[in-house]
């Protein structure tokens, strides 16, 4: 016999899949989006550290890559806190859907 | 339930939608009629998608719940139609009216509007920076959609966006407010 | 007629607060509670009223805090929901027990696990026992109204006992809706200065809160509290009947609608009545008797005027919206009470509905109606206890 949808769920509301909310895919609520400018990077990475969600990709080199956009939220904290190269932002934030 | 029209603003938390549909209540108090104001209560951040709705009504309203077949459907970000089921329980003769800087011919075809359903667009976006300086839609909205539908006497919505925003704001951002929702009004296309 | 605003269930019962301006009010913010509390503490910054506003560090204290200002000869109001009243369970009872009338809006939240924010009932019915009077709001309206009133039924020199009242979490307490306020003055009027039954400040007599009894007396003093309960009703019949003199508006222990000739009712409490309201009129059109109870007195639970009132019936469906786990529902076991005291027992449902603020959709009324219709006919209950709405 088939069962019933709620007898289904999980005892006691425990969630038994570990690090599950990496499926839960926020990107989709950006309304600006930032744009890595990679020639104007001085790879001090205060963007990775600032950021809230961990929307900036690191590879084994300890270099940044482009962003997590799966995550990223569109906060703006990583393009207002980037030093940029010589006064030029390596980190800008548009109108997402453009 | 005749009498009553029911309204589903979608926008994104930090827009002013649940202000918007708290405006329009108000507005719609005056002459005698019952209004509801709500939001769908989630987690709130800005951006997010958020609904919020609203009854207004001759007769004393009743119901408590979501609007589930809403008359008049209010887009602030048209970004939300790709998002979010905008046209989710729209009923035939719905009406949206949606902030864009789009034809609302090319709107319709994005919603999959059908005939009998009517469609206005509003570049709610840049009336709000043209009149105030910030991209919040939702004055401008209440505008046009005052427009679209006939649901309120303008000067009394006006009256009433003054009021909501003369608590918390300068001068400047109040005119310029109740600005952007006279061109709201006057600047919505129907397609 | 009075002010016409839209504004939400707390914004309505904090001007009904702010309009009494108690002496003391100790609170602890909780979701859906928290802007109720927030608009009267900016009431009380604003120099609009001079309450004592005691900040705490949990319900449980603010509880605490209140018992004592209400014991040192104050007028207190409080509230809070789901969590927070239970935080405060043990202090609720001390309330009671001790005949100190605390007034507290109560925002009906769910009781975690899970955790949960959003409306239904489970936390007052947790609370069934204490010895609160216990009063369910529709709306916004109601909400207002009943709170002005809970303090003139608590405050009585012949009760003296705390009363919550409550309102849907997020339904009523967030809803912007069409609300008549009454004016200052007016609500002054009727609410009348406080009274002081052996304030401890009165340093004149001193005297002793909070003794110890034991097995030789702490049963007299629970059937002297139950005897006190017995006398709620009648007045908060007058000073309905007063309010209606003042406002028009009428309440009384429950309110009927349809029902005196219907065959098949549903009994129900707060906003769900509302929506069900409208069900009950389209089918009523379609010829079907449909009629609906909706209790507004809690506690005490007005059984025999209930009975009088569900009688003559065919069939009922109460809906709970909260559960007894391994019980029937808490509304549901009350109504259980009143049929005891009918000679002819009509056949009874019990749907559990709306629980974690689950929306209560009109197609669910219909089915239950549905369903009333074919008991009425056939007289035979399939299943006495249902979740309804609930996701097969």
């Amino acid at each position: 016999m088939s069962k019933k949808y709620w007898e289904t769920l999980p005892q006691g509301s425990v969630v038994l899949e570990a690090g599950n909310s990496a499926k839960f895919k926020t990107g989709s609520w950006r309304s600006m989006r930032p744009k890595w400018i990679e020639e104007n990077c001085i790879q001090c990475m205060f963007c990775w550290m600032y950021c809230p969600d961990m929307s900036v990709k690191v590879n084994a080199e300890g270099k940044r890559e482009d962003f997590n956009f799966d995550y990223c939220k569109g906060c703006g904290i990583c393009a207002l806190e980037c030093p940029g190269k010589k006064g030029n932002k390596a980190i800008v934030m548009e109108e997402e859907g453009k | 339930m005749a009498k009553t029209i029911e309204i589903r603003w979608h926008g994104r938390g930090g827009q002013g939608t649940v202000t918007a549909a708290k405006v329009l209540a108000d507005a719609c108090l005056s002459g005698g009629r019952y209004v509801q104001a709500f939001p769908e209560y989630g987690p709130e951040r800005a951006g997010a998608p958020i609904r919020a709705f609203n009854r207004v009504s001759e007769n004393v309203i009743r119901m408590y719940g979501p609007v589930l077949h809403p008359k008049v459907i209010s887009i602030a970000d048209a970004t939300l139609i790709d998002a979010v089921n905008v046209t989710d329980g729209a009923p035939d003769d719905a009406i949206f009216v949606v902030n864009t800087s789009k034809d609302p011919k090319e709107i319709r075809e994005k919603l999959g509007a059908g005939d009998t359903q009517k469609v206005f667009t509003v570049n709610a976006t840049k009336i709000a920076v043209e009149s105030f300086g910030r991209p919040l839609p939702n004055s401008s909205m209440l505008g046009a959609i005052t427009k679209a539908t006939d649901i309120v006497e303008m000067d009394t919505l006006l009256e009433n966006v003054k009021k909501s925003f003369g608590k918390k704001f300068a001068q400047k951002i109040i005119d310029g407010n109740l600005d952007a929702t006279k061109r709201g009004y006057e600047e919505v296309k129907e397609g | 007629m009075g002010k016409i605003v839209a504004v939400t269930g707390n914004e309505a019962c904090a001007e009904a607060l702010k309009q009494i301006n108690p002496d003391v009010c100790a609170a602890y913010p909780i979701t859906p509670a928290t802007d109720l509390m927030q608009r009267f503490a900016g009431f009380v910054s604003d120099g609009k009223i001079d309450t004592e506003m005691v900040l705490v560090e949990s319900e449980h204290s603010a509880m605490s805090a209140c018992i004592g200002a209400a014991a040192a000869g104050g007028r207190v109001a409080t509230a809070t929901s789901s969590q927070g009243l239970a935080l405060m369970w043990e202090m609720l009872y001390i309330a009671a027990g001790t005949r100190l009338p605390i007034i507290m809006p109560l925002v009906n939240r769910a009781l975690s696990a899970p955790l949960n924010i959003h409306g239904d009932h489970s936390d007052g019915m947790g609370a069934r026992d204490t010895g609160w009077i216990q009063i369910y709001s529709e709306n916004a309206q109601e909400a207002y109204d009943n709170t002005i009133q809970a303090f003139r039924i608590a405050e009585h020199l012949d009760i003296r006992l705390p009363a919550m009242v409550c309102l849907d979490g997020f339904i009523v307490s967030h809803s912007i809706e069409r609300v008549e306020y009454i004016d200052d003055a007016d609500v002054k009027n009727f609410v009348g200065k406080f009274k002081a039954v052996n304030p401890l400040l009165d340093l004149d007599n001193p005297k002793s809160y909070g003794p110890l009894i034991l097995t030789d007396m702490y049963h007299e003093y629970k059937r002297a509290q139950h005897e006190v309960m017995t006398k709620v009703p009648g007045i908060a019949l007058e000073v309905a009947a007063e309010f209606e003199k003042m406002t028009g508006r009428k309440y009384g222990l429950f309110e009927t609608y349809r029902l005196e000739d219907a065959e098949i009712a549903i009994v129900v409490m707060s906003s769900a009545a509302g929506t069900t309201k409208d069900i009950i009129d389209q089918y009523r059109d379609k010829g079907v008797k449909a009629g609906l109870l909706k209790p507004r007195m809690f506690r005490p639970f007005p059984y025999v005027e209930i009975a009088d009132a569900l009688k003559h019936l065919k069939a009922i469906a109460v809906l709970d919206r909260a559960d007894s786990f391994g019980g029937y529902g808490p509304l549901f076991s009350e109504i259980t009470g009143s049929v005891m005291s009918m000679d002819t027992k009509p056949p009874m449902i019990n749907k559990i509905f709306g629980l974690g603020g689950r929306d209560y959709l009109p197609n669910q009324a219909e089915q239950v109606l549905d369903e009333l219709v074919k008991i009425a006919e056939t007289g035979k209950v399939e299943t006495i206890k249902e979740y309804l709405g609930v996701r097969e």
